[in-house]
């Protein structure tokens, strides 16, 4: 593969060109600096160039390097170098992020009859990815395996993670890996004198340095695979009352067929852990029901679905899961390990709230809720005192225990209106799904899938209802069309794939229009 | 404070004869200024040249000791006026901006220099922002060189042809009465290379011996009728003498061999048609070729029998001019026409007419050219190329994101377009004019805010005609303090209280001049040692005229920012209403805090470092708090979790706690996941005291509650 012209008589063979791609503020211009500095110790001709400027806030930015030997025969003679990279003429590319190490095959600087690709496998994630209401993250895979292809020689691993473990940026361990490579005929000691010499943070850029150093030149593999990760399930403490009703639940759950159990488990565990045992014993019922009227044939797959949507629609974000969620003993710890909390350093946490009256009403036993949100006016007035931000102080007794004490609310929750308003629109949910599935199969099981569309708080949380409700509000159009569920997949996708439902709104016209179309055609 | 110290590196400005200099092209520049006995300096900083500014400014002692004076121009029309020093005195004097931004905003006063003339050498070292990460539009400082008759130099891209194009550019400019542009391009700015020093010369004359020695001459006045004859002198003497000079120094190079086949080139075109040579095996690594080369160091004046000369043995002559219009191509065109000449002129064509010629853009054109008129010269793989197609990765096109620049990691900007976007959300779509600045990042995703962008200070100005009874709504614009001072205040606040504009204007204030690099302004809150700062934007305003004036201390307050634009957009109030949001930028802050912090905590000083966090449990991965933010320490991750589908929220150890997203989550009313974690380091005794206490209580309520339900180690933690 080659881009432009083939190389033939090209007289740049002895220059070894380098190319750096990061993300603006990760460090490249140090890289770069460092990258001409050990050349230019080592007496060679090195000319180094970037395109600094607006370029450089958090976008994608372009560090170039040249270097060749001296001949000893012209000591005084300059070589002519370029000053930006060429398609097809790079040896050396070093990329600080996966995606810019995609960027750099697509723009021709990896190529596979010279380029070695030193890239780390962490992602930064662009804006666009990250702003998606589903998950809108570039797919990693596609990017390693054309890396791969384009490249003569790939060095891939994750140089931040090694990074953070010296303490460092990952610019001190793409030095290490490029040092590592052997792609350059300096010796380690040579490298490391670059560093020295810099005499900001060089211990810790050292020790990243030497990381990622012996990890391309070959060395030890990689730390991280060994540690292993805490198995699902693991880690259950039971108070003795409890003991024998769990074991009873958990002996159903794993009775289910496999490919049911595998989601079972969890939603068990995670609507017990919402309520109570009796909350995972009509949880268990459910599954239980709908599994009897499935079939093996189509490998359980909507009791499997049930069985992830059932639990997730029974552990419904209100005020008291998420005093309870941030007053547990493994969230306090999350957050010291989180900030690194040191022995002889203290901490203070503060909760960011806005409540309205909307989510107090939910707190109130059914009745009483019920009467005060068909009274809009009194809402309104009460509201006024309500809708406001709070800071909670959770690391004091007071912030603390209050939202301690509404955390254990948790066992009045049945009798509360959020309850039944959750409670009623899983039914409904759950018998449009089942009859769907009566008709057909996979049209049932994309209905259950569309539970996804419903999270978020507030207005978000209404947004996602009304994405809900407009996908099912397709399913007469579509309902005896062969390829309804995928039409359902399709607006399901388009739902999560902005927030205003621009690409939904798109996606409902198109099924409109054939709709329409059949009707006419049935006239 | 600017963005970069060059505290370490303006030492090498102090290099005498004979010493080998190393480093950036800017600092070279700098350097060669001094070494040209220069008598005052000034510029308004921009990329690629904010860092010879802020070389200038880290070089204050060394310049004063050579009595320079140094000025921080208030706009690149106040650092070309400035050379008016050099009209009537042998002072030599240089200015520096970005082009072709800052040549336009100069262009009043260069057309004045230029028709007055000058006597003291007078260099315009312009920054060519062109190409690749260029951010801003795309034009040639070519044709502001030839409206006004000044000579534009183009050297070659390394530091010995940088260094002899300002030494020639003094002295160009005295031989030929005429103020003298240096143009280079952004990565001749940063190229990294050497040269050999001669001494630093104090000025013949220092501006000090000019003020107390007055000279004036009406003849130089830009006034009927020394203005017509400022026309015809530029032709009849300025001209020819400059050509003379031109042709006496060599100041154009020509290289290789007596071949048929040449090319001529602006001298920043050198580097890369000698690398397609070199692809093309034309010519060795030092650049030794057989093909003729004609290097234009000076692309304007061009001199006719040179270039006449060089074509007359030729059969074919590729042009390499870089940008458009054609302006050389055409020149020399007709030069050849009039000559009689026979040659085959190529150049755009064989070349694009726009765009960066860039290694492949020069690989191909040049390829072409060589094929059609010299192919003999060529290898036969490279005569007859036999190449396959670029493999074609679709699938990686469709996955790679664009990563175009945005906000930093805690920017105080990034509030104020939440709460604008928030604002929307109640009020509905307005038009919103944008400015120069980081402040236009608001432009692109997630805020996707601004239809226009001006030009510098222009962005109230630009929504101007938006000043309507008859619409209920109205316009909202951005302006920052760096535009603002820049020339907003008269051209954006001045005309809108004349024409009693209705519109709103958000001064965005970070106290400093941000996106060049963090150059103090007016306004900085900073003391600054050699310049005037804390001068309050509000009080300019008001003082303009402005009765609707709202000061925001703390953009980061996203409701208070939201509110104050609510009632700028709904208030009866008539006349512009203006809201000047402040808060420092977070580049600088952290670069001016974080080493003292640092310094503080090793010292054992009682210090707070806030950090923010989310409850990943809590959020339900529906991303409506990046939508509202943007900052690249709020990101996502997978759990491990077979019921969730979404990613979740997540802040990375980035964060420098600023509370934007907090404070979004607030004033949206978004989800309660976002929590703020102090973490004291050097604690006091009472700290530690309620620290252990409350901790004890804490744990005591969590261990009776865990004791009396079931804990699962995967949920909830």
């Amino acid at each position: 593969m080659k881009f432009g012209l083939p190389e033939g008589p090209d007289t740049t063979g002895r220059i070894i060109k380098i190319c750096i791609l990061a993300v603006g503020g990760q460090g490249g211009g140090v890289l770069s600096g460092w990258v001409t500095d050990v050349a230019q110790r080592a007496g060679w001709h090195v000319q180094s160039t970037s395109v600094a400027g607006v370029a450089q806030r958090t976008g994608a930015t372009i560090y170039y390097v040249e270097m060749l030997p001296r001949d000893p025969e012209r000591p005084n003679d300059h070589p002519v170098l370029s000053l930006s990279p060429s398609p097809g003429d790079v040896d050396i590319l070093i990329a600080a992020e996966l995606a810019e190490a995609g960027r750099a095959v697509l723009r021709g600087f990896v190529t596979p009859d010279r380029t070695t690709l030193i890239a780390s496998s962490h992602r930064m994630l662009a804006v666009s990815e990250k702003i998606v209401p589903g998950d809108g993250r570039a797919d990693s895979d596609t990017v390693s395996r054309r890396a791969g292809e384009a490249a003569r020689r790939l060095i891939h691993f994750d140089m931040e993670a090694m990074a953070k473990k010296a303490g460092s940026v990952v610019s001190a361990s793409l030095f290490g890996a490029l040092a590592g490579s052997g792609e350059l005929p300096f010796s380690r000691e040579q490298f490391e004198a670059t560093i020295k010499a810099g005499g900001k943070g060089t211990e810790a850029s050292l020790a990243a340095f030497a990381l990622a150093y012996d990890r391309a030149a070959g060395g030890e593999a990689p730390a991280a695979a060994s540690e292993t990760k805490a198995k699902h399930g693991e880690g259950t403490v039971l108070p003795k009352s409890l003991k024998r009703g769990w074991e009873a639940l958990s002996a159903r759950a794993a009775a289910l067929p496999q490919p049911v159990r595998e989601m079972a488990e969890p939603g068990l565990r995670k609507v017990v852990d919402f309520l109570d045992l009796a909350y995972g014993e009509d949880y268990l019922s459910e599954l239980e029901r709908l599994v009897a009227a499935d079939s093996e044939a189509e490998s359980y797959t909507f009791s499997r679905e049930a069985a992830k949507y059932i639990a997730n629609a029974m552990v419904y974000d209100d005020i008291i899961r998420v005093a309870d969620v941030k007053t547990r003993p493994g969230r306090s710890q999350r957050v010291r390990d989180e900030v690194r909390l040191g022995k002889s350093q203290t901490l203070a946490t503060t909760e960011y709230f806005h409540p309205r009256m909307e989510e107090m009403v939910g707190l109130m036993p059914a009745g009483l809720g019920a009467a005060l949100e068909a009274r809009p006016k009194m809402m309104k007035t009460f509201n006024r005192f309500i809708d406001r931000g709070r800071r909670i102080r959770t690391d004091t007794i007071f912030g603390f225990g209050m939202l301690w004490t509404i955390g254990g609310l948790r066992r009045w929750r049945r009798g509360l209106l959020r309850h039944k308003v959750e409670a009623a629109h899983m039914r409904e949910w759950l018998q449009l799904a089942e009859a769907e599935r009566g008709r057909d199969y996979a049209l049932g099981v994309e209905v259950l899938k569309c539970r996804r569309l419903i999270k978020g708080y507030s207005d978000t949380h209404a947004r996602g209802h009304s994405k809900f409700d407009k996908v099912l509000g397709c399913l007469p159009m579509l309902r005896d069309r062969g390829d309804a569920a995928d039409w359902v997949r399709r607006l399901r996708e388009a739902a999560l794939a902005d927030a205003d439902g621009v690409a939904l709104d798109g996606a409902i016209k198109t099924v409109r229009s054939f709709a329409d179309d059949s009707g006419k055609l049935a006239g | 404070m600017a963005e970069r110290s060059f505290a370490k590196e303006v030492k090498k400005l102090k290099l005498g004869a004979g010493e080998e200099f190393t480093g950036e092209g800017i600092l070279a520049i700098t350097k060669a200024l001094l070494q040209c006995g220069v008598g005052y300096v000034g510029g308004y900083q921009g990329a690629p040249i904010s860092h010879l500014m802020d070389v200038l400014a880290d070089s204050q002692e060394i310049l004063a000791e050579l009595g320079v004076h140094f000025e921080a121009s208030a706009s690149e029309a106040t650092a070309t006026a400035m050379l008016a020093a050099s009209v009537h005195y042998p002072i030599r004097g240089a200015a520096t901006f970005k082009s072709t931004v800052g040549t336009n905003v100069a262009s009043d006063a260069l057309a004045n220099l230029a028709s007055g003339g000058v006597t003291g050498g007078a260099l315009i070292i312009v920054g060519e922002d062109y190409g690749e990460g260029s951010s801003i539009m795309q034009e040639r400082s070519h044709a502001f060189a030839m409206k006004s008759q000044v000579w534009l130099l183009d050297p070659r891209p390394n530091l010995p042809s940088i260094v002899a194009a300002v030494e020639h550019g003094f002295e160009l400019s005295e031989a030929s009465n005429t103020p003298v542009m240096l143009q280079v391009r952004i990565r001749c700015c940063h190229v990294h290379g050497s040269f050999i020093a001669k001494d630093n010369v104090r000025p013949i004359m220092t501006v000090a011996d000019a003020l107390e020695n007055p000279r004036r001459d009406t003849q130089r006045i830009v006034l009927p009728p020394a203005s017509f004859l400022h026309e015809k002198e530029k032709v009849s003497k300025r001209l020819p003498a400059a050509i003379d000079y031109i042709k006496r120094h060599q100041l154009n190079e020509t290289f290789g061999g007596s071949g048929k086949v040449g090319i001529i080139m602006q001298g920043g075109m050198y580097n890369g048609v000698i690398r397609a040579l070199q692809r093309l095996g034309l010519a060795n690594v030092y650049g030794e070729t057989e093909v003729p080369l004609h290097v234009l160091n000076v692309t304007y004046p061009l001199v006719e029998d040179d270039l006449v000369a060089f074509c007359a043995d030729k059969d074919a002559v590729l042009i390499v001019e870089e940008g458009q219009p054609d302006y050389i191509e055409q020149a020399l065109g007709s030069m050849l026409y009039k000559a009689g000449a026979s040659v085959k002129l190529e150049g755009k064509g064989m070349l694009p007419m726009a765009g960066e010629y860039s290694g492949d853009v020069m690989l191909s054109g040049i390829g072409a050219f060589m094929r059609k008129y010299g192919s003999d010269l060529l290898a036969p793989e490279i005569r007859a190329p036999n190449v396959p197609a670029p493999p074609i990765f679709d699938d990686l096109a469709k996955t790679v994101p664009m990563r175009p620049p945005g906000f930093c990691v805690g920017c105080p900007e990034r509030p104020i377009f939440a709460a604008t976007k928030l604002a929307e959300q109640e009020l509905g779509k307005h038009h919103i004019a944008s400015d120069i600045g980081c402040h236009l990042f608001s432009i692109m995703p997630p805020f996707e805010l601004g239809a226009t962008t001006m030009g510098y200070g222009l962005g109230p100005a630009s929504a101007s005609a938006f000043n309507s009874p008859d619409a209920k709504r109205r316009s909202i614009s951005f302006v920052g303090d760096g535009g603002f001072w820049h020339n907003g205040l008269t051209s954006s606040i001045g005309n809108a209280v004349f024409n009693k504009n209705d519109g709103v204007i958000v001064v965005v204030d970070n106290y400093y001049s941000a996106a060049t690099g963090g150059q103090d302004i007016l306004s900085s809150r900073a003391s600054n040692r050699t310049k005037s700062t804390k001068h309050p934007i509000t009080d300019a305003i008001k003082g303009m005229g402005v009765k609707w004036v709202r000061h925001i201390e703390r953009t980061y307050d996203v409701g208070t920012m939201r509110d104050a634009l609510k009632e700028a957009l709904t208030t009866e109030e008539k006349g512009p209403k203006v809201i000047v949001a402040s808060s420092e930028c977070m580049l600088n802050r952290q670069r001016r805090e974080a080493p003292l912090k640092k310094k503080a905590i090793a010292e054992g000083k009682r210090m707070v470092k806030t950090k923010f966090g989310v409850d990943e449990d809590v959020c339900t991965g529906d991303h409506a708090c990046m939508r509202l933010s943007g900052c690249p320490s709020l990101t996502v991750k997978h759990l491990d979790d077979p019921l969730r589908d979404d990613p979740v929220a997540a802040i990375d150890e980035n964060c420098v706690g600023c509370g934007n997203c907090g404070e979004v989550a607030d004033a949206a009313v978004l989800c309660p996941s976002f929590y703020q974690a102090d973490v004291i380091s050097n604690p006091t005794g009472w700290d530690r005291f309620w620290f252990g206490l409350r901790q004890r209580v804490i744990a005591a309520l969590q261990g009776w509650r865990e004791r009396g339900r079931p804990v699962f180690g995967d949920v909830a933690a």
